[in-house]
């Protein structure tokens, strides 16, 4: 009984919404997925001012902000940013994200009414709509998918992809395996490896430029195709 | 009530009748009452796989014209008890029977029999939309080839299509060296591109082709690994839990005695 009065007394964070850790070059803040955002603002906060002090005190250290799940705004960064530079030793190097960048991009695409189709496309089965698509599976050898607008593969892209079938040039195919028999971008038509060349894994997208098909990496979507 | 389990793979000569034959023959084995149909018409097989040719007195489509009773086609095996055959006709043509007429036959042996084994001919057209009309499942057979992976997967989308989801794959004719050298479409590859669960591998092996030419399924032969394979598979569809045969062809410390004593 006793115990709990004192507990009520002393409202300190009990859960670890915020852990610092020390590593070779500087501090990692690995902030919880489960919390509110300012449970974790007040935890950084009193972690800087009671129990951590010794750790933040002396000469600059860099930190890496490993941000798991959670995606903030811009006005959610500035806060965070601001909290930390409260200590002037600590140096905000780098603000890490569980979500890769194709994940992110189509949490943007299904916002922008897509159509979204789950399963296989496999061979001799095709899929068109007029709208971007989303396909949350894979495309098989022999496989079709097509759209007037986008074609996102959430999955393996083995089979025959078509953007922008009604002539948009802008359209792009992206996949999180990109090893496509054919790709269509409007009327052109391209096919691996002679016109291009396959890598590592990565995910990418095929995107048409002055005529051409071109694959890149995924993370240069928002540049190639800043209107996305 | 039995279980109508079609053997089917859209290639042509890639293992389903003799399969089917394998795979009927080791559920007898296992104690249970088997019919296999041939649906074939005009390009009849399962009858010269399993050495009854010269047994068949009617047929499938003397069936479906009323020209017999279904008892009076069915051939029993010389094998086993509670094997059987329905032959298809090799005198008609696979658009002189329908669907609906099938599947009225197979709904007729599912009652008394515990698995109907039904051989699905080659393609994907009338004769396919015959064998499956009456099936509760699928069973969908590949080589590790790659065009032999593609029709499983155009076989596989007209299956669900069709509702007869998740068919279950066997991959055939597999030589383990070839895949250790990378020439052939390795296991993991195949069940990745056709995302269906894998009931059994079966191994190239010679006495397969000897045993479809002298009648006998090659499953009756215990000691030949593919032999091993197709009894693996019936356990499996009888829901026992057995292991994937390991593809490595190591022999076994009681071999090696027995070859050093001669007896091997």
């Amino acid at each position: 009984m006793t115990g709990e009065i004192v507990k009520e007394v002393q409202p300190e964070p009990v859960k670890h919404h915020v852990v610092i850790k020390g590593v070779k070059d500087g501090l990692i803040f690995q902030f919880s997925d489960h919390c509110e955002w300012q449970e974790i603002l007040d935890e950084l906060v009193y972690k800087f001012e009671n129990t951590h002090q010794k750790l933040l005190s002396g000469t600059s250290i860099p930190v890496t902000i490993k941000m798991g799940e959670r995606v903030i705004s811009d006005e959610q960064r500035e806060e965070l940013l601001k909290t930390i530079a409260t200590n002037e030793n600590l140096v905000v190097r780098a603000i890490e994200n569980n979500i890769t960048q194709l994940e992110l991009h189509i949490n943007e695409v299904m916002l922008s009414n897509a159509k979204i189709i789950r399963g296989t496309i496999r061979s001799g089965q095709v899929e068109h709509h007029k709208t971007n698509v989303l396909l949350i599976g894979d495309v098989n050898p022999g496989g079709t998918i097509s759209s007037d607008g986008d074609v996102y593969v959430l999955g393996s892209m083995r089979g025959i992809a078509h953007a922008g079938v009604s002539g948009n040039e802008m359209a792009i195919i992206a996949a999180s395996h990109l090893r496509p028999t054919q790709l269509r971008i409007a009327n052109m038509i391209s096919r691996p490896p002679d016109e291009w060349s396959v890598e590592d894994v990565h995910m990418e997208f095929a995107f048409l430029q002055e005529g051409q098909m071109n694959i890149e990496k995924i993370q240069l979507l928002k540049r190639l195709r800043p209107d996305r | 009530m039995g279980e109508a389990i079609v053997i089917t793979s859209g290639k042509g000569g890639v293992g389903k009748t003799t399969t089917s034959a394998n795979i009927g023959t080791a559920l007898a084995i296992q104690g249970k009452k088997v019919v296999m149909v041939d649906t074939d018409i005009g390009l009849r097989n399962l009858d010269v796989v399993m050495g009854l040719e010269n047994r068949i007195i009617y047929n499938l489509v003397d069936v479906i014209e009323g020209k017999c009773r279904l008892n009076q086609a069915l051939i029993k095996d010389k094998r086993c008890e509670e094997l059987y055959l329905l032959a298809a006709a090799q005198t008609k043509d696979k658009d002189d029977v329908t669907p609906d007429r099938i599947k009225l036959i197979i709904d007729e042996l599912k009652l008394t029999h515990d698995f109907v084994i039904i051989d699905c001919p080659a393609g994907i057209e009338q004769g396919f939309r015959n064998a499956i009309s009456g099936a509760d499942r699928a069973i969908v057979v590949t080589t590790p080839e790659t065009a032999a992976v593609r029709d499983a997967d155009r076989i596989v989308g007209l299956l669900e299509k069709q509702n007869i989801p998740s068919p279950s794959l066997i991959v055939n004719r597999i030589r383990p060296h070839l895949i250790k050298n990378g020439d052939m479409l390795d296991i993991d590859e195949i069940c990745n591109i056709l995302g269906i669960d894998l009931l059994g591998i079966v191994p190239d092996d010679d006495n397969v082709i000897k045993a479809a030419n002298s009648g006998e399924p090659a499953v009756l032969n215990v000691k030949t690994r593919s032999a091993i394979a197709y009894r693996n598979i019936a356990r499996r569809i009888l829901g026992d839990n057995v292991p994937l045969l390991s593809l490595e062809e190591k022999p076994t410390f009681g071999k090696r005695v027995k070859k050093f004593l001669g007896l091997g």
